[in-house]
């Protein structure tokens, strides 16, 4: 059972970046959430901005996660742990009276760096299964460990009175505002890990994933590249529990339940894994069809379940390779 | 904690990590033989404590009822083999771990379309009902006892076969190195599903001795898949003796953890506090082991032969 056989060697052929209009992509979606609360507000469709506002919010974790899972090739299943860490920062200094975000950001940001720190130096020592299932451990405590947090509601979680302040000024609780401030946030994220994907780290980042001894023979420290690349992908994944909990105004620990690890995966192998703008299209295309088939009926999850079991029957390479696939008419590779 | 309370949490360490190597025999060897990893798994459980619910409430009599919820988790393991998993095995981990999970939503939501979202009771058959007196006056339930006996007696059985019949020379042969198996001429794919629908039983079977003791519920599969997955993981992928071992430690872990873990946070935090405490700590414990072994031994305490 070696790496290749789990991790994204085996799963879609390597250079996943074909698509021509990956350059644009990027650029027209952030312009279209961009307009988004324009339309919202001219049409008095409020509700859909706070949607709008959680695909925007979870993009950033699904990024984050597509960094090591999608380009590193590492499966790691305990992702949720680290959105868990940024929502609870940010619940337990606003309870606590401290939630401007310049204070709650720096704050989860060690946090998640920390804990990543230590699980990923811990879990990257094993590969394949293994390393599936010791992230699975380590996001299993956290979630436990959040749990035993009795003086911050336990089980029950945990209800923001007010939002994060901003330098001070109540910013985030204006619904439009807050949005912007998310969406600034997407952008940042996706523009600092593609400077990541396309730097000589990034490049022997994505090496070590089709073939780790050959990068390591280049006299590159795999662990490293690869310790780092985790640290860097908890830690943006905590931005966007920080700002998960303050949308919301509720943490509790289902936050960092497996299923939202499960979920999170889901996300990034429907856009594709590796291709970043996949990323935050499938966080959107899972987060609207969850609200469209909870809207149908309240046994939604049975149709998202054969749906999930289609789409990874029939489907390789996730809606950036569908559309490839599509704008170049019979183009069956694979 | 006098000897009496400690035997009584001993008795109920055992008999949720008999349980739980009931599951976990099936995952093992599903992904011992066949590299998959089914997150489904856990289902199957909950499959078999709906069906043993649902027929033991119809035909009245326990028995009859717990050998029909069998039947049923085997046909339902067969129909998940061929219509599903069969296109799964060749694919990547992540393609598997993806399908299974959808498979988890498909499943939790058909039972709760059938029987409600609210939990069902089962009652425990006549002739296992009363305790056992443990001295001073403590009880220990029959049904309790049952449960571990039944389970320790079919482990013996799949011992037996796993360890004296041909198929489960094939299937000890599959988890080493199944590629090679196929290569000897033997039917890969039949194995496959004899391993797949036998592990479906067995995790049905599980569910269903737990049903009288637990709240049949939708998504009760999901915490047992977790458990589950320790378990195999601690005690080497594809090794049966390494689950039952590894299921044991974890059972006792868990349910001594728990009420140690109470008794020592209350010297210093008011009961209320401890009990919640505790039980989000205690819960990890097991986590902290597996990840333990993994760090020191990432293939298990004690690996099938032949796999590195």
């Amino acid at each position: 059972m070696s790496a290749e056989a789990t991790g994204a060697g085996a799963a879609p052929p390597a250079p996943r970046r074909a698509l021509a209009l990956d350059g644009v992509s990027p650029l027209v979606l952030l312009a279209l959430f961009g307009l988004f609360p324009l339309v919202a507000i001219a049409t008095g469709q409020t509700y859909w901005l706070s949607l709008v506002n959680r695909i925007v919010i979870m993009a950033i974790a699904a990024l984050s996660l597509d960094l090591i899972l999608g380009v590193g090739g590492l499966v790691s299943f305990g992702h949720a742990a680290f959105v868990g860490i940024g929502a609870y920062t940010a619940g337990i200094m606003v309870d606590g009276g401290r939630g401007d975000l310049l204070l709650v950001l720096p704050v989860a940001l060690a946090l998640a760096a920390a804990f990543g720190a230590f699980t990923g130096a811990a879990s990257l020592r094993t590969k394949g299964v293994a390393f599936i299932m010791i992230t699975l451990a380590f996001g299993q405590m956290a979630f436990f460990f959040s749990q035993a947090l009795y003086a911050y509601g336990g089980d029950d979680g945990l209800t923001l009175f007010e939002r994060s302040t901003v330098a001070g000024f109540p910013v985030l609780e204006n619904k439009v505002a807050f949005f912007y401030v998310s969406l600034g946030f997407l952008a940042a994220a996706y523009t600092l890990v593609r400077a990541i994907v396309g730097s000589r780290f990034g490049r022997a980042l994505q090496g070590a994933r089709d073939n780790p001894v050959r990068v390591a023979s280049f006299g590159f420290d795999v662990f490293r590249i690869r310790l780092a690349a985790y640290v860097m992908s908890g830690m943006l994944a905590s931005v966007a529990g920080v700002l998960l909990a303050n949308q919301a105004e509720f943490v509790s620990p289902a936050y960092m339940a497996w299923q939202r690890s499960g979920e999170l995966i889901f996300m990034i192998i429907i856009g594709g894994l590796g291709s970043l703008w996949g990323a935050v299209l499938g966080a959107a295309a899972f987060l609207l069809l969850e609200e469209a088939l909870s809207g149908f009926s309240e046994h939604w999850k049975l149709a998202f379940g054969v749906l999930i079991v289609l789409f990874v029957l029939f489907t390789r390479g996730g809606l950036a390779d569908l559309l490839r696939r599509l704008t170049s008419r019979g183009g069956a590779r694979g | 904690m006098s000897i009496t309370l400690l035997t009584i949490q001993v008795l109920n360490g055992l008999q949720l990590g008999l349980l739980l190597f009931l599951v976990a025999a099936g995952l093992t060897l599903v992904f011992g033989v066949m590299d998959f990893i089914n997150l489904a798994h856990g289902v199957q459980y909950m499959v078999g404590a709906y069906l043993a619910a649902a027929l033991i409430a119809y035909t009245g009599s326990f028995a009859l009822g717990l050998v029909l919820a069998l039947v049923g988790a085997l046909a339902i393991g067969l129909a998940m083999e061929g219509l599903i998993f069969r296109h799964l095995y060749a694919r990547s981990h992540l393609d598997q771990v993806l399908a299974t999970f959808g498979l988890i939503l498909v499943l939790n939501e058909t039972v709760k379309m059938i029987w409600g979202a609210a939990p069902i009771s089962v009652a425990v058959p006549e002739a296992l009902q009363g305790a056992v007196a443990m001295g001073e006056g403590v009880l220990y339930p029959v049904y309790r006892f049952a449960i571990i006996l039944a389970a320790l007696a079919v482990a013996g059985l799949l011992w037996l076969l796993i360890e004296k019949t041909r198929i489960g020379m094939l299937v000890r042969a599959g988890a080493s190195n199944a590629p090679i198996v196929s290569a000897l001429g033997v039917d890969i794919n039949r194995l496959f599903m004899i391993v797949f629908a036998f592990g479906a039983m067995l995790a049905g079977f599980a569910g269903a001795m737990a049903a009288p003791i637990l709240s049949v519920e939708p998504g009760m599969g999901d915490s047992v898949l977790i458990l589950a997955f320790v378990v195999i993981v601690i005690g080497g992928i594809g090794s049966i003796r390494g689950a039952f071992a590894a299921a044991l430690i974890v059972g006792l872990l868990d349910t001594l953890g728990r009420s140690y873990s109470v008794d020592l946070l209350r010297l210093f935090l008011p009961p209320a506090a401890a009990r919640g405490v505790a039980g989000g700590l205690s819960s990890a414990f097991i986590y902290i082991l597996m990840a333990v072994v993994l760090f020191f031994r990432p293939e298990g305490l004690m690996p099938a032969r032949g796999r590195t």
